[in-house]
């Protein structure tokens, strides 16, 4: 496999990358816009959710009903989410269609109409979505942790209060949008059966007189580190536990990723065997790497019976201290095939591809080709790793939980504490 | 790329789609069985044996189970409903006669006492994980009210009393009766040696014994009403709505699927202008739920309590429309376009067109791809999209609201909801 991807920056500073999978019929596009929640004035959280929700009611010649229409039209599966960093606009469609589908977003992200008579609806609509997650309580008490260990705006949800939707106006959607909507920053990932130099052509006729505009970052406030717990009265304690990692652009990264696979890489992870399969704990257990721009954590979930909350996270935090002890060949093998096979597997998906070329642009400044992913993790040894292992035993420790009752943290008393 | 199709001597079918250019396989074993099959005091035992089966065989531990599937890196999982059980993995091609030695052996599970207590446990906790995650097992519940005594009405997880109460002996006397070969299917695609994989499974699942399996199908004298199933400590509110349309065999299929699609798919449709643009709800969707011998179409939405009663009214005044004045050529197409958008990208997927296989065999339908599934919606006419719609029998429905609600709050709505459209 050679690294297929390319890579052009408009003189404006719009970034394409774009990955060939000449296989496949399809083709994917996803468009970041560095228009996150992350920039949301404090006192308009959930302005940038907002703003993408209203982009999309109309724009150009198109009313919210021709938007649709057109996309449907052309065969396109369309989404679009807000991150901490970015709008996302994406969609995967048959391949010949594929600059119609672009110049139906050119419009979206530089002429939307933000048509006043629909910002109640939309403002509704973020309602709905602020009353929902609500009721998510495994979302809550992941955005709880990330607030404990990513600080704001890092940690940050996108979706605000109800209190704060509920001040936004139309002046803010219209300022928000001429301040972040803009080219310099702005990426489009295009993986599958795709052609380059008609996307190059295509975008600089649809983006290169779009003017860059230099956006304020937000002030930046660290993580205040310890323990939150929510009170809820619901079956099971949900339990959420962060400590520090290493960053993608870290030389550790593929180390510290290959921890986590150790955690929870499969039915013989040690999370699942030791706290599922072992003790019956509880259905779902697992460790993922979570990354800002300027950090990085492993953060750990498990929800549980309350009766078995408290015995699920000492296991947790066992299995979490045992890591030092090292691993072993069979493990590491493990594993290494594990990334191999989902590396063949994520050949079948251009969205996904697309998804790791946003992934790799913004923290890397690059594109990774899958054979150097892949041999990233096949170059890790037994040594390397227990090396890895010894120097770097988690801790210290964010708690967040939801439920009944609060947990006690058993670990030799290296919580973090507040600062 | 090239379908096969063969049958064991015992009865075990074997269906695949080789393509000698793929760099990848998965493979499904489908086992005719689920919730309905279930005698009502041991509700639940089709799920929980699913998770017995990963839990060692005569010739494995559990733990041995768990290493030989990361050992080939599988993305391995497996999933109970009301008609069927199936087990899957996809795996690299060079791990073709390990996959299939493996998830062979795991159909013939030990089901050893304390794995059994130990994962029994596990099953309690997902119980309690659903009912801590909306719709909070409303799911299950409609489920009953509207399938009544029908096997359908069963839920797929039981419940805590069930699990509780059920013994290994139990569980083993429910798996011989259904395991059986002329009950199961092999499904396979991708880059797949078919002569190696019948020799495979011919060393593997040969000896198994052929057996009877029955299951009685007939149509259910479904339950319309409304009932409410308050919840205080939720926030929004959860509308679930079942009501009688074509079932999965029905030659009308594609033509209801395609008039489901119109009015409630995750495109452009009815009820995305009517709820989700005006933000009158949080998520609002219809989709056809068919079973074998009883076909509904699921209506849902979650919104504000305080809109629930005007979006049930909404709710039944776009039903009633769309029965009464059928569908305009434009939303027609560009309903058929998302089908077969939606067909086109999902076959791109080695894993999804094996469960098309394996569930075309559930149905007892032959195989057949994607190109000829594609041309069934391709070559529906507007007329015969227009005559399936009355029977989507939205007058016969029965409504379950979760949420922050007090019992017999929308009664009056009850006759409304549920007036004969003609």
């Amino acid at each position: 496999m050679d690294n297929l991807s390319r890579i052009h920056q408009l003189p404006n500073g719009m970034v394409v990358v774009a990955e060939p999978m000449p296989w496949l019929e399809s083709v994917a596009f996803n468009f970041a816009v560095r228009a996150g929640g992350r920039f949301d004035p404090p006192d308009r959280l959930g302005l940038a959710n907002f703003v993408c929700e209203m982009v999309q009611r109309g724009a150009g010649s198109m009313n919210s009903r021709d938007f649709l229409e057109r996309l449907e039209h052309l065969g396109v599966d369309y989404g679009s989410s807000v991150t901490n960093d970015h709008a996302h606009f994406y969609g995967a469609l048959c391949a010949d269609k594929l600059a119609e589908a672009i110049s139906v977003y050119a419009d979206v992200l530089r002429r939307p109409r933000l048509p006043a008579d629909q910002l109640e609806d939309a403002r509704r609509v973020c309602f709905q979505e602020i009353a929902g997650l609500e009721d998510d309580l495994a979302s809550q008490v992941m955005n709880a942790l990330y607030l404990l260990y990513f600080g704001d705006p890092d940690g940050r949800d996108v979706h605000g209060t109800m209190e704060s939707v509920g001040r936004i106006t139309a002046e803010d959607i219209a300022q928000f949008f001429s301040q972040y909507y803009r080219p310099d920053e702005l990426i489009l990932a295009v993986a599958g059966n795709v052609d380059w130099d008609s996307l190059i052509a295509t975008v600089e006729h649809l983006f290169g007189d779009w003017a860059p505009v230099k956006a304020p970052e937000p002030e930046v406030h660290p993580g205040p580190h310890g323990k939150v717990h929510i009170p809820f009265e619901s079956q099971q304690t949900h339990i959420a536990l962060a400590f520090p990692s290493f960053r993608m652009s870290d030389p550790l990264y593929y180390h510290a990723s290959a921890q986590v696979g150790i955690l929870s890489a499969g039915m013989s992870s040690r999370l699942f065997y030791e706290v599922r399969e072992k003790r019956g704990l509880c259905y779902s257990v697992h460790a993922s790497l979570q990354v800002s721009l300027a950090d990085a954590c492993v953060a750990c979930y498990s929800g549980t019976t309350t009766e078995r909350a408290q015995e699920t996270l000492d296991v947790i935090m066992r299995v979490l201290s045992e890591l030092a002890q090292g691993t072993d060949a069979d493990e590491l093998e493990r594993l290494k095939v594990q990334v191999r096979s989902s590396i063949v597997m994520s050949q079948e998906s251009c969205r996904g591809r697309a998804n790791g070329l946003i992934t790799d642009y913004f923290y890397l400044g690059r594109v990774r080709s899958l054979d150097e992913i892949n041999q990233g993790f096949a170059a890790l040894t037994v040594d390397s790793m227990n090396q890895f292992l010894a120097q770097h035993p988690p801790g210290p420790f964010d708690l967040a939980t939801l439920g009944a009752q609060p947990l006690e943290l058993q670990h030799d008393g290296i919580t973090r504490t507040s600062t | 790329m090239e379908l096969r199709e063969h049958r064991l001597d015992n009865g075990l079918t074997v269906r695949a789609e080789c393509n000698p250019d793929a760099h990848f396989m998965a493979m499904g074993f489908f086992v005719r069985t689920g919730a309905r099959d279930e005698s009502p005091e041991l509700n639940g035992v089709s799920h929980f044996l699913e998770h017995m089966v990963f839990k060692g065989t005569p010739h494995r531990s559990a733990e041995q189970v768990n290493l030989e599937l990361d050992r080939m890196g599988s993305n391995s999982n497996a999933q109970t409903g009301e008609e069927s059980t199936i087990y899957y993995a996809g795996v690299l091609p060079e791990f073709q006669t390990r996959l299939t030695e493996l998830l062979s052996d795991l159909m013939r599970p030990s089901l050893r006492d304390d794995d059994f207590n130990t994962e029994r446990q596990v099953i309690i906790e997902e119980i309690m994980m659903y009912l801590d995650q909306p719709p909070y097992g409303g799911q299950e519940v409609v489920m009953q009210r509207y399938f009544g005594d029908h096997p359908l009405g069963q839920s797929v997880l039981g419940t805590e009393q069930t699990i509780s109460a059920m013994t290994p002996d139990q569980m083993r006397e429910y798996f011989r009766l259904r395991y059986n070969p002329t009950n199961m299917a092999v499904a396979v695609a991708g880059n797949v040696d078919f002569d190696r994989l019948i020799d495979d499974l011919n060393r593997c699942c040969g000896e198994w014994k052929p057996a009877a399996s029955d299951r009685t199908l007939f149509p259910a004298s479904t339950q319309s009403g409304l009932e409410v199933l308050p919840r205080p400590q939720s926030t929004q509110s959860y509308i679930l709505q079942l009501a009688p349309a074509p079932d999965a065999l029905d030659p009308q299929r594609y033509a209801a699927s395609t008039a489901v699609g119109i009015l409630g798919d995750e495109g452009s449709s009815r009820l995305f202008w009517e709820f989700l643009d005006t933000g009158l709800a949080e998520s609002a969707g219809m989709s056809r739920y068919a079973f074998l011998d009883n076909g509904t179409v699921a209506t849902s939405m979650s919104c504000r309590p305080e809109l629930t009663r005007d979006n049930l009214v909404r709710l039944r005044e776009l039903q009633l429309r769309a029965t009464l004045d059928g569908f305009t050529p434009e939303e027609f197409e560009l309903a058929k376009r998302r089908i077969e958008t939606a067909i086109a990208l999902s076959s791109e997927r080695t894993a999804s067109r094996m469960f098309m296989y394996g569930n075309q065999w559930l149905r007892g339908e032959p195989m057949r791809t994607v190109a000829e599934i594609a041309h069934c919606y391709d070559a529906l006419t507007l007329d015969e999209v227009n005559a399936v719609r009355t029977q989507l029998d939205f007058s016969r429905s029965f409504t379950l609201i979760v949420g922050p609600h007090a019992e017999g709050e929308f009664d009056d709505l009850v006759d409304s909801l549920n007036v004969a459209s003609s």
